[in-house]
């Protein structure tokens, strides 16, 4: 297979889509957590109980979006002692955090193994099948490339559209904004940076979770237990490359998507038989560094990240 | 209805012991509940985990040996959240070590084991040293997260080993496994008593333990990385060297982590494989928050720590409780205790 090849082929395009969505969900997650003034590490973790509970939610009988649903509430739950912890009590949101993602991802594999103490491999669902956009989808290449796939990955250009015009265009946005900015004068306002902080966590933990789900009901059809495999942290490089905005993290998710599918394809051309697969495998983690390092310069932190805010503090 | 947190002007012994205490115990009351919902009874999987653990002679070394690691592993990040560098990627470090460990241990120095093995042990800890080096310097130099960078540092480490294992250092006698050659018995850290199944290792985490303790009390070193710690503006007004500060931290805390790869090659395994660390590193963090980031408290919430995983292992097999009950204990464990550790400070004022 030629270099060029591989970025004519609509395959390509559409495994782009595939291998972004997952990060879609999980870094505008973060994205409206860190907008808020938290930094939530239970991202890995939270993605790992996500993609167990959506599955194992469709394997017990409920349909696919159920499934979605009951990702969703998990997150949602363990966001809630995740803003409970970091955010009232203002605890260290780096030791919260790695609490959070060690606590999420031992409780699923204990869930795991107590629901499924005897199978040697895990039981397959009957995942997300892609969706055809009537029309759309029969445009050549571009239509195998965009609009051929699963209804989960056009929800996750929904949200992003969603998480944009609350951000920028409603008082809750603003809210949350000036709550990760200035939060005292969001208190002056009469406004509880506490409830804003603390719901931005367990929405934006939601999120993850369905990102988490992504990968068990959509891009695979089981669950594995190294399966989210660090895309957590790389969507907390994906929200400091995205500069905290909608638009740029979405854009920052699908160039990280499009050089994965790229290294993939790459394995299997000549060059595949002379580097060493680790090589390839490696490059998303070292991508997701370089991003950080050249955004370091640029980009607009929150100004209360990592922020405790308590009142009567001056 | 908003709570606020007030601080205590001096809280009381009752409320400085307690607490923490009632973490511990909260720990206790989750697994009980986890292990009914698994179908144990909690009374007799606590006894089972209890009893695996310091049960028998055999139980207890393994014990000591699975606490080794976990020693070094929790001095590593200890040392460097004490000066708020937030070093998650003593796995990644603790590979460096192992890496190292096989590299110069398998032949390549035919030395004598008097010069071996500090000689090893001195580059497996500047293995593990230059790992972290690399994001503290981007942390310094950038402003880069290094909660982000040492996180995926173990993803590209982990990936480097499992290339060596295929590649340069892979067993040439090893029917195809991916795993490097036995070291030579010069390079193995012999027992401390003969006959018992307990190394070096342990002893040299015992020693590291009193030299952290020492460079934190006792060194212009472990003040400035105090002051580092509390109040990175005020330590760089008081003219303490802030940069210089937190690359030496880096320097400690990875060669620390290194020490354990360095003693699970040269005392437990024998050789390098991809497996040598279930998580060390990560478990690590737990270690280092139960002991309050005091080395000498690591060395008793390394054998704590050390207890309840393989006290869960045997219990595991007994009562068909996973042994991920011994992971949630522990996370739980982590949250409860900075949460308890802020109470003692702090009182919640209903406004």
């Amino acid at each position: 297979m030629d270099l060029f090849d591989i970025f004519v082929s609509a395959s390509f395009w559409a495994a782009v889509l595939r291998i972004a969505s997952p990060l879609i969900f999980a870094t505008m997650g973060e994205l409206i957590c860190e907008r808020a003034g938290v930094l939530n590490l239970g991202i890995e973790g939270i993605m790992v109980a996500g993609a167990f509970a959506g599955w194992i939610a469709v394997w017990a009988g409920l349909p696919l979006w159920g499934g979605v649903a009951v990702a969703m509430l998990t997150g949602m739950g363990l966001g809630l002692v995740h803003s409970v912890l970091s955010v009232p009590f203002g605890l260290s949101q780096h030791v919260v955090g790695v609490g959070m993602t060690l606590l999420a991802t031992s409780l699923t594999f204990y869930t795991y193994r107590v629901v499924l103490p005897e199978v040697s491999s895990p039981p397959k669902i009957e995942a997300f099948q892609p969706l055809d956009i009537p029309g759309l989808s029969q445009i050549p290449f571009l239509g195998e490339a965009l609009f051929s796939q699963t209804a989960l990955t056009y929800a996750g250009f929904v949200v992003v559209a969603l998480v944009a015009w609350v951000l920028y265009r409603t008082p809750l946005g603003l809210a949350v904004r000036a709550a990760g900015e200035s939060p005292a004068a969001v208190a002056a306002q009469g406004l509880s940076v506490t409830g804003i902080r603390m719901g931005a966590v367990i929405v934006g933990s939601g999120l993850m979770a369905v990102g988490g789900a992504f990968l068990t009901l959509s891009a695979f059809d089981s669950f594995f237990f190294e399966m989210v495999n660090g895309r957590g942290w790389i969507c907390i490089a994906l929200v400091v490359f995205g500069a905290w905005k909608p638009g740029k993290a979405l854009l920052g998710a699908l160039l990280f998507a499009a050089f994965d599918a790229f290294q993939i394809r790459l394995q299997q051309t000549p060059m595949g038989q002379v580097v060493p697969y680790q090589v390839f495998l490696m490059m998303p983690y070292v991508l997701s560094i370089l991003a950080l390092v050249v955004m370091s310069r640029r980009a607009e932190v929150p100004k209360a990240l990592m922020v405790p805010f308590n009142k009567g503090e001056r | 209805m908003t709570m606020r947190l007030e601080p205590i002007e001096a809280p009381g012994l009752a409320r400085r012991a307690g607490l923490p205490a009632l973490a511990i115990a909260g720990t206790f009351v989750i697994g009980a509940l986890l292990a009914m919902i698994a179908g144990g009874n909690p009374f007799s999987v606590f006894g089972l985990i209890l009893k695996g653990a310091f049960g028998s002679k055999f139980a207890v070394l393994e014990t000591l040996n699975r606490a080794t690691p976990l020693i070094f592993t929790g001095l590593a990040v200890a040392v460097a959240f004490r000066a708020k560098l937030w070093n998650i990627g003593a796995e990644a470090q603790l590979y460096a070590g192992a890496v190292m460990t096989a590299v110069l241990g398998t032949g390549a120095l035919a030395w004598p084991s008097w010069a071996l093995l500090p000689m090893v042990g001195l580059a497996a800890m500047l293995a593990g040293a230059l790992v972290l080096l690399v994001p503290a310097i981007l942390k310094v130099r950038l402003g880069v997260d290094e909660v982000v960078t040492t996180l995926l540092f173990n993803f590209i480490f982990l990936l480097f080993v499992g290339y060596l294992l295929e590649g340069p250092l892979k067993d040439p006698m090893g029917m195809g496994w991916p795993k490097s050659a036995r070291l030579i018995p010069e390079a193995r850290l012999p027992r401390i008593i003969e006959g018992l199944r307990l190394h070096w290792g342990f002893a040299l985490g015992l020693i590291a333990a009193v030299t952290v303790w020492v460079i934190e009390r006792r060194t212009t070193l472990g003040y400035e990385m105090r002051a580092v710690g509390q109040n990175v503006d005020a330590a760089r007004f008081a003219g303490i060297p802030v940069t210089a500060v937190i690359l030496k931290t880096a320097l400690i805390s990875g060669g620390l982590a290194a020490l354990a790869g360095f003693s699970e090659v040269a005392g437990m395994k024998g050789a390098l494989t991809k497996d040598i660390s279930p998580g060390f590193g990560y478990t690590g963090i737990v270690v280092a928050m139960l002991a309050l980031l005091n080395p000498l408290g690591v060395v008793l919430a390394a054998l704590f720590v050390a207890a309840i995983f393989v006290g869960a292992d045997s219990m595991s097999r007994a009562a068909g409780v996973p042994t991920y009950l011994a992971d949630i204990m522990l996370a739980s464990a982590l949250l409860l205790m900075v949460l308890a550790i802020l109470l003692t400070k702090f009182r919640v004022r209903r406004d």
